[in-house]
This record gives C-alpha cells, sequence and structure tokens, in this order.
C-alpha cells in the first residue's frame, strides 16, 4: 500500500492548460526549459516555490483547454506528487495517466484545505487532512495497467520488447 | 434500447451488436491528424516505445498550422523534424501551408462520416460536423495509436442538443454554440458526447455546424456529433446510402436533453476570461476595442468572412481599432478573393493574413499587452491567451466582430 505525505499548493476551479504552461512557450526545446513558467499567468512565482513530494488540490474541471501533454509533464517534472481536484477534463486527465503523474478526484479537499497544509494519502484509499479522512476511488483497470507500467511509453515498451 | 450517434460509430467500428455508455472499448483508428507544434514530442516517444514504421501511411494526416509563417527561430526545428519524418515513413497527406488542420481535415475529406479520426489538438472535435466521431489526445496516446493503430476509449454517454425553428437575423452558429457552452458550464459535458439534432440544425451549413463541433470542447465534450444529411453528403463527397446506418435511434439513451426553440437565441459574447462567461452584446455595447480579430478555425470560413464583408462594406474600421482576418484554408482565402471579401475587408483598412494559428493560440500576428482589449472570433478567451495575463479578450460572431471593429467599441451587427 503507498502512502505519502506532501504540502498543499491551492488553486481555484477550471484551472486551464494555458495558466499551465503558455502556447508561447510551447516551442521552447524541451519540457525542463518550460517549467518556470509553468502557471505564470495566474501566479508568475508558483513554479518556482513548489518542492519535490508538494501536493496540487483544486477544485473543478483541472487540466481543461488544450491537448498539450506538456501540462502534466511540467506538473510532473516541477515534482508534483499527485493532484487532488473535484474533477478533471479529459484529455489532461489520459495525458497524466499516460505519463505517470497520479489524479485524485474529491469533492469535498478543496474546500476544507489550506494552502501550506500538509496532508497524507494513501493510494486507492483515503486521504488524511486535518484530522479529517476523505474516501478515494481506484482507477479503472485499464488505467492502472498504464500507471503501474509507469505510463505509456514504458507499456508500449514492454509491447514492443525494448 | 436503441442507440446514439456515438454509440452506432464505435458499434461498426468494432463490429459488436451492441455497445452501452461505460464500456471500455479498443478501436481501430480511421485517421490521425499531427500538428506541427506537438510533431517531435510525437516522433520523439514513438521511437522511444520502439516504433519504427506507423501503421499505415494512408492513415496519417501531418498538418503544419501553428507555426505558420514561423515566428521564432526555434520554430523552425519544428519542420526539420516534420519533413524528415513524411520522408522517412513515405507520407504523402501532408501539408505545409495549406490552412488550419481543423479546416483541412473534413475539407480535404480526411475526416469522413462515421469515421473515428484522434488529433493532437483539442479541437479536433471539429469533423462531428460531418458526424465523424473524433477527438484530441496528447503526443504519447498519439505515438501509441502511429504504432499500433488502435486506441482504448470508454464510450461515452450523450446529450441530446434539440434546436427548432429559425434564428433571428444577425443571430449565428456562433450565437448558438456560445449560449449553450454558457448553460452547460466549461465542464458540463466533460467525456460526454453533444448530438445535435432539429430544425435549425438541418437548416445550417456544414461550415456552421462546425462551428458548433469546434467548439464543444469548451464544455468539456469528448465530441460533439451530426448525424450527416444532404449537406454532409455533397461537402463529404460520400453518398447518402452508404452513410443511411447513422442516425440515433428514437428509443436511443441520453444521459440529458437540452431542448431550445431558435427565436430564443440573441448574438452574444463570452466575457474575459472564461468561454462559459457568456452575457448579451448588448450588456457590452459601447466598449472600447483595441483590437478584432475574424478568422479562425471556429469562424474562418467562407460564410463568416461573406457576413463580415456584408456589415463592413463601404465603412471603415474605427481609426485605432486594428483588424485582422485570417481565412481559415488557403481554398477559403481564395474562394473569397474570388467572391470579393478579401477586397471589402482590405479596403475597410483590415490585415489580411495567411491561414494559420498564429493570433488564435497567441503566438504571432496580433498579440496584445497589459490593458488592450480585443474582440474575436476564435473559440477561446483564456488568461494569456492572444498576449499578457492582462489583455482582456472577449469571443463573438463575425458579424458582431465586424461591426465592433467599425463602431471601435462593442457593437450588435444591425
Amino acid at each position: 500500500m503507498t502512502q505519502f505525505t506532501g504540502k498543499v499548493w491551492l488553486l481555484g476551479d477550471d484551472i486551464d492548460t494555458d495558466i499551465i504552461i503558455p502556447t508561447e512557450y510551447l516551442a521552447l526545446p524541451g519540457v525542463e526549459d518550460m517549467k518556470k513558467y509553468a502557471f505564470s499567468p495566474l501566479r508568475q512565482e508558483l513554479a518556482g516555490e513548489i518542492k519535490e513530494g508538494d501536493i496540487i488540490v483544486a477544485g473543478k474541471n483541472f487540466g481543461c483547454g488544450s491537448s498539450r501533454e506538456q501540462a502534466p509533464e511540467i506538473i510532473k517534472h516541477l515534482g508534483v506528487r499527485c493532484v487532488i481536484a473535484k474533477s478533471f477534463a479529459r484529455i489532461f486527465f489520459r495525458n497524466a495517466i499516460n505519463n505517470g503523474l497520479l489524479l485524485i478526484e474529491n469533492q469535498e479537499l478543496r474546500d476544507h484545505v489550506a494552502e501550506g497544509d500538509v496532508i497524507t494519502v494513501t493510494m486507492g484509499e483515503k486521504i488524511q487532512a486535518g484530522g479529517r479522512e476523505y474516501p478515494i476511488a481506484s482507477l479503472p483497470e485499464n488505467l492502472m495497467d498504464i500507471l503501474n507500467a509507469g505510463g505509456l511509453v514504458k507499456a508500449m515498451q514492454a509491447r514492443n520488447g525494448v | 434500447m436503441g442507440h446514439t450517434v456515438i454509440e452506432k460509430i464505435v458499434m461498426r467500428n468494432t463490429g459488436e451488436p451492441s455497445v452501452s455508455p461505460g464500456d471500455i472499448k479498443t478501436v481501430k483508428v480511421d485517421r490521425v491528424m499531427i500538428h506541427d507544434i506537438f510533431i517531435p514530442f510525437v516522433v520523439d516517444k514513438f521511437r522511444e516505445m520502439g516504433f519504427r514504421k506507423v501503421w499505415d501511411q494512408d492513415k496519417v494526416v501531418l498538418i503544419y498550422d501553428h507555426l505558420v509563417p514561423t515566428s521564432a527561430v526555434e520554430d523552425v526545428r519544428h519542420f526539420k523534424i516534420g519533413d524528415a519524418f513524411v520522408k522517412e515513413q513515405g507520407l504523402s497527406h501532408f501539408h505545409r501551408a495549406d490552412g488550419i488542420c481543423h479546416q483541412l481535415m473534413p475539407e480535404m475529406g480526411y475526416a469522413k462520416p462515421g469515421n473515428i479520426v484522434f488529433g493532437t489538438d483539442s479541437h479536433t472535435t471539429t469533423y462531428g460536423c460531418v458526424g465523424c466521431f473524433s477527438s484530441g489526445i496528447g503526443y504519447t496516446e498519439m505515438a501509441a495509436v502511429l504504432g499500433t493503430g488502435e486506441m482504448w476509449i470508454r464510450v461515452p454517454e450523450t446529450i441530446k442538443v434539440v434546436i427548432n425553428g429559425k434564428l433571428p437575423k444577425g443571430v449565428y452558429a456562433k450565437d448558438v454554440i456560445l449560449r449553450l457552452i454558457g448553460d452547460l458550464r466549461a465542464d458540463g459535458a466533460t467525456y460526454k458526447v453533444l448530438e445535435f439534432s432539429g430544425s435549425t440544425i438541418e437548416e445550417m451549413s456544414v461550415s456552421s455546424r462546425m462551428t458548433i463541433s469546434n467548439m464543444a470542447i469548451e464544455a468539456g465534450a469528448k465530441a460533439a456529433l451530426f448525424a450527416p444529411d444532404e449537406k454532409t453528403c455533397a461537402y463529404s463527397g460520400v453518398k447518402m446510402e452508404d452513410v443511411n446506418w447513422l442516425y440515433a435511434d428514437e428509443d436511443a439513451g441520453y444521459c440529458r436533453v437540452m431542448e431550445y426553440e431558435a427565436q430564443e437565441f440573441v448574438p452574444v459574447l463570452a466575457c474575459p476570461s472564461q468561454v462559459d462567461n457568456i452575457h448579451d452584446v448588448s450588456e457590452f455595447a459601447g466598449t472600447k476595442l483595441d483590437q478584432v480579430f475574424i478568422g479562425s478555425c471556429t469562424n474562418g470560413r467562407l460564410e463568416d468572412l461573406a457576413a463580415a464583408a456584408e456589415v463592413l462594406k463601404g465603412k471603415k474600421v474605427a481609426p485605432y481599432v486594428k483588424l485582422i482576418v485570417t481565412p481559415a484554408s488557403r481554398s477559403i482565402y481564395q474562394e473569397a478573393v474570388k467572391a470579393g471579401y478579401i477586397r471589402i475587408l482590405a479596403e475597410a483598412g483590415a490585415i489580411i493574413t495567411h491561414p494559420g494559428c498564429g493570433l488564435c493560440c497567441g503566438r504571432a500576428c496580433g498579440i496584445l499587452t497589459d490593458g488592450e482589449r480585443v474582440l474575436a472570433t476564435n473559440n477561446r478567451n483564456f488568461l494569456g491567451r492572444m498576449g499578457t495575463s492582462k489583455v482582456e479578450i472577449f469571443l463573438g460572431s463575425p458579424a458582431t466582430a465586424a461591426a465592433s471593429a467599425a463602431a471601435g467599441v462593442i457593437a450588435a451587427a444591425e
């Protein structure tokens, strides 16, 4: 059973992919070059402040907008352990799983935690925050297969015998 | 129980006698579209996964549009990698400067009724205008499809949208879809399909339907589908008897039904900085503008340029406003020249640009800065989309945009 603890960064509803990484930086050579601009239209300082193991907690429809896969990749490269949101946009959801970025849907947590709070996640079971527990569901089997393989690239490598 | 349009497409594709929302199915992909901005990433992942050849050369389309023409030296790298991939894989469906991907896919017949198509851009939902199940995916997923020709999907639930009657004068498909997004909200159709029907929809051109399917993603939709009719067949070059299986059954199951009377619609705007922040144009009338943009895969077609030209004929753009007009494809550009629309727009003072995504995706051809305000016909008004995060972006129809360009302030077309 995987369990981890992290510091919360709090974001609102409808955090779109242009906020996560604006189009003007998408032609930079790689996500390492782009990541310092993450969330810059909303909070310019945020990318520099996020530390390895931190957790983003957001409102509904996180990742709405474009199909840019740099969005979940950058969040992963910033060291974010997982994103917990009231709901996720469809393309972002698939892209995150394909990149091995853990997403957790929870309706209540966002309204009960503050930025800087430290919370604990037990995979497929619960989130513990401020003395309360929030149950979380496990992902469908085909998605867990991709996550367990370490993302879609690794799953395809296994298929191709690479 | 009967089936919705999306269920019938998945059933036909998989050969299964019945599918239901929530089923996880592996489908055979009929076509894929990869656009310039993500080509290097797709190619990298494709190789990293251990693939050497694409599954079917005929089913792959590469389109350069977001970076055409280039605006930064780094952009050239995308073309070099794309050109090399086309050569290596022996691809023939390749467009270097013919227009915006979502216009070209249906226009060139790459996306046809009943097909399943995936593209690397979120507005891939556009091809639903011809009854094609099409949706956006990321570059890793695209690399896997290029290698395998397959993709897993969860069969989505369907929201039925019925619109009946005649739209009032001055109200366009753009006003319809904006209103609908306002009613659904930005996540109201997440992982669902919007299926359109009713006499208003039947009356609409394929171009107008395209405006609607293009923006369905702004409510989170996986696809937006119009069952094919005679207009679709004429546009896509297919026979009605070959697509007569593609309709929703009377007793199909829907998760929600939204019904509208066409007369209810009025010209509207998506106001800063969310596409579901919908208000009547009249509420913002008189708001001063710095720039107006008519174009994009949402509203850069011949009927859009015609609507703008009709409003601007014999008029001038306000002296302090920059009007930028971008046709959606080269062929539309040529038709608009022939029809005289480009001359009218140029004489009114418009800056006409080559077909491409430049301004809509905030990369070129009219980037704005702090405190500036733009009324645009494209599909997103997100924070920082067309320049800095302190630019106000309003979205509206080409007629509203043209009338506002002439007035120098937000104004409804007369």
